[in-house]
């Protein structure tokens, strides 16, 4: 049974009201065992390969305190704890993060096809990562440089211009939402057109941020983005019932008691915001915010208690796993490898499910 | 359990709804009636606390809309969306149990009891053959039955539906509003239903609200609220076509 059938059929399988609960134990547990093989395989291998067993030894002894006698070098200890784990764990906070934004932007705008960057963070980000090659000043902004640390400012600016363009009223019609992310998205690209073309030597700077990665990943990064991350995840979560009450759009949502203009505000803030610190963190890496959501929906429905977390799992095993094709392959960037599992993965249930996806 | 007095909605500088009063007690059945742009479906937003009044005051069980936020108006009234398109793939079932986002722990979601609600709403309007069917391949008759199950679902006492019956072939025009009939008669439930067709509404209402213009033109029982001339004056058609489809 190929894996697309496998899907369907889980989907088929349900029936009655017990299909309210489409096994979301199973793959809530299938996905906690990929995200822990992901991880030790993602710390396991590398230039420098180290024993699962050496790895698992290693994490215990320092993360858990446990009493394991070393059968490992000293340098594989710090390759583990100072370069691969920051960079499994990076992997993981920004894939969770990422198919987080993405399922909560394409419920709340009530569209299949929207992803984290929708509304204009992806290009807000490369123009303030291009902006910051361009200046001559190399600063160090709460363990972030500056390329980073302008990415996370351009990302949360581009929404933000985006949100107060599109009002009407008092309101931000999600159709209005769309296209101004889109005009203001293709302004910002201009901008980060004349910006790499002015920038010289630094354009292979602002392309390996274009492309994404975890090569340069820190502990100190992480522990500024990874909260950020965490908190808006958990906020998005909580305010599953808001994007339940959405998916038959804003009215019907108003009358199953959704204050749709407030949860709606809230529910972009919060998506950006993870989406901004993923993107500081990695660089823009697509199809994890677009693919995962949609996967997790097609094995338990479309029940955003359900879908947030499964998606923020499924993301992060994605990610873990696409930075570990990366490196094996030779350092290539991780958006490569995403888009060349993701996009024919995504086109494979496109065909599979083609009555699923209507707009 | 409704009351609307004086209530005056401006959409710009166009008034919709002119200085409209009506109460409508729990228990009652009423149709608003209406050519199109008379103000019928602003009513029901009105009544919903969708839209505030310029003027006026919308009172829902004794309390003033304007004070009650949505989840308190979700729990007193249900609103049977117009048909509206879902972005993802959605079972039947999932779409009755949003009937009970007002009623569910908002962090946990469905308790016991909103399952037991789910499950009887969907056997009280007859569409258990449909469970774990994806929502947007059904007929639009039987969508409408969904959305229906949904806002019984939400066990409000008043339950608003706005043109529930176009798109919809005879026969299932009349399932509908037989059921609805049957939710007023046997549960009790409070019917504010805005209908095109005068016939449905003649036939299955005992009250209409005739509405021209955002004014009130007429409220009472259908013979005194169709007579011929006010068919001719409001509609603008000739009163014979009306009376051989009541």
């Amino acid at each position: 049974m190929s894996p697309g059938s496998a899907i369907l059929a889980a989907r088929a399988g349900s029936t009655g009201l017990a299909g309210l609960a489409r096994r979301p134990v199973t793959v809530a547990a299938v996905g906690l065992v990929l995200l822990a093989v992901a991880l030790v395989a993602g710390i396991a291998a590398g230039t420098v390969p180290i024993a699962p067993a050496d790895t698992i030894g290693i994490l215990a002894r320092r993360l858990l305190g446990l009493h394991v006698t070393p059968t490992w070098t000293a340098a594989a200890e710090t390759i583990v704890i100072d370069l691969r784990l920051p960079r499994v764990l990076s992997a993981m906070v920004v894939g969770a993060g990422l198919a987080t934004a993405g399922a909560a932007f394409q419920g709340l705008l009530r569209n299949p096809l929207a992803d984290p960057y929708v509304l204009g963070t992806a290009s807000g980000a490369a123009l303030g990562a291009a902006i910051a090659v361009l200046i001559p000043v190399r600063a160090l902004i709460l363990q972030f440089g500056l390329i980073h640390a302008l990415a996370f400012v351009g990302a949360l600016g581009a929404v933000l211009v985006v949100y107060r363009l599109s009002r009407v009223g008092a309101s931000s019609p999600m159709t209005s939402l769309l296209l101004t992310g889109y005009a203001v998205s293709s302004l910002l690209a201009a901008g980060l057109a004349m910006a790499m073309y002015l920038s010289g030597a630094g354009l292979r700077q602002i392309f390996s941020f274009l492309l994404g990665g975890f090569d340069s990943s820190s502990w100190g990064r992480l522990a500024v983005a990874a909260p950020l991350i965490a908190l808006a995840s958990l906020g998005i979560l909580l305010r599953a019932r808001a994007l339940n009450g959405m998916l038959l759009g804003d009215d019907a949502a108003a009358h199953l008691g959704v204050d749709v203009r407030r949860e709606r505000a809230i529910l972009l803030a919060l998506a950006s915001l993870a989406t901004a610190a993923a993107v500081s963190v990695s660089g823009l890496i697509g199809f994890v915010g677009l693919v995962g959501p949609h996967v997790v929906r097609l094995l338990v429905g479309p029940n955003a208690r359900l879908v947030l977390p499964l998606a923020a799992l499924l993301g992060a095993s994605l990610m873990v796993g696409a930075d570990l094709a990366a490196r094996l392959l030779g350092e290539i960037p991780v958006g490569v490898v995403t888009a060349v599992i993701g996009a024919p993965f995504f086109l494979a249930l496109l065909r599979r499910t083609r009555s699923g996806y209507e707009l | 359990m409704i009351r609307l007095d004086g209530v005056t909605v401006l959409y710009r500088d166009r008034a919709a709804l002119r200085d409209v009063t009506l109460q409508v007690d729990a228990g009652e059945r009423v149709a608003v009636i209406g050519p199109n742009g008379a103000g019928k479906s602003t009513l029901l937003r009105v009544v919903a606390g969708l839209l505030a009044p310029a003027a006026g005051t919308v009172e829902l069980a004794g309390m003033p809309v304007a004070r009650l936020d949505r989840l308190a108006v979700a729990r007193r009234l249900a609103v049977v969306p117009q048909l509206p398109t879902l972005p993802f793939a959605t079972t039947v079932e999932e779409v009755v149990a949003l009937g009970r986002l007002p009623h569910e722990h908002p962090i946990r979601g469905m308790r016991p009891g909103d399952r037991a609600a789910v499950a009887a709403a969907i056997e009280r309007v007859g569409v258990g053959h449909l469970l774990g069917r994806d929502a947007r391949e059904l007929s639009l008759g039987e969508r409408q039955l969904v959305l229906l199950a949904m806002a019984v679902a939400q066990g409000s006492p008043v339950l608003v539906l706005d043109e529930p019956t176009v798109h919809l072939d005879l026969r299932h025009q009349i399932e509908v509003m037989d059921l609805v009939g049957d939710l007023n008669a046997r549960d009790g439930t409070t019917i504010l239903a805005v209908l095109h067709d005068l016939g449905l509404a003649a036939h299955f209402f005992p009250r209409l609200v005739l509405l021209d213009r955002g004014r009130i033109v007429a409220d009472g029982p259908p013979a005194e609220v169709l007579a011929p001339e006010r068919i001719r004056e409001v509609f603008g058609v000739d009163p014979e076509f009306v009376h051989l489809r009541v």
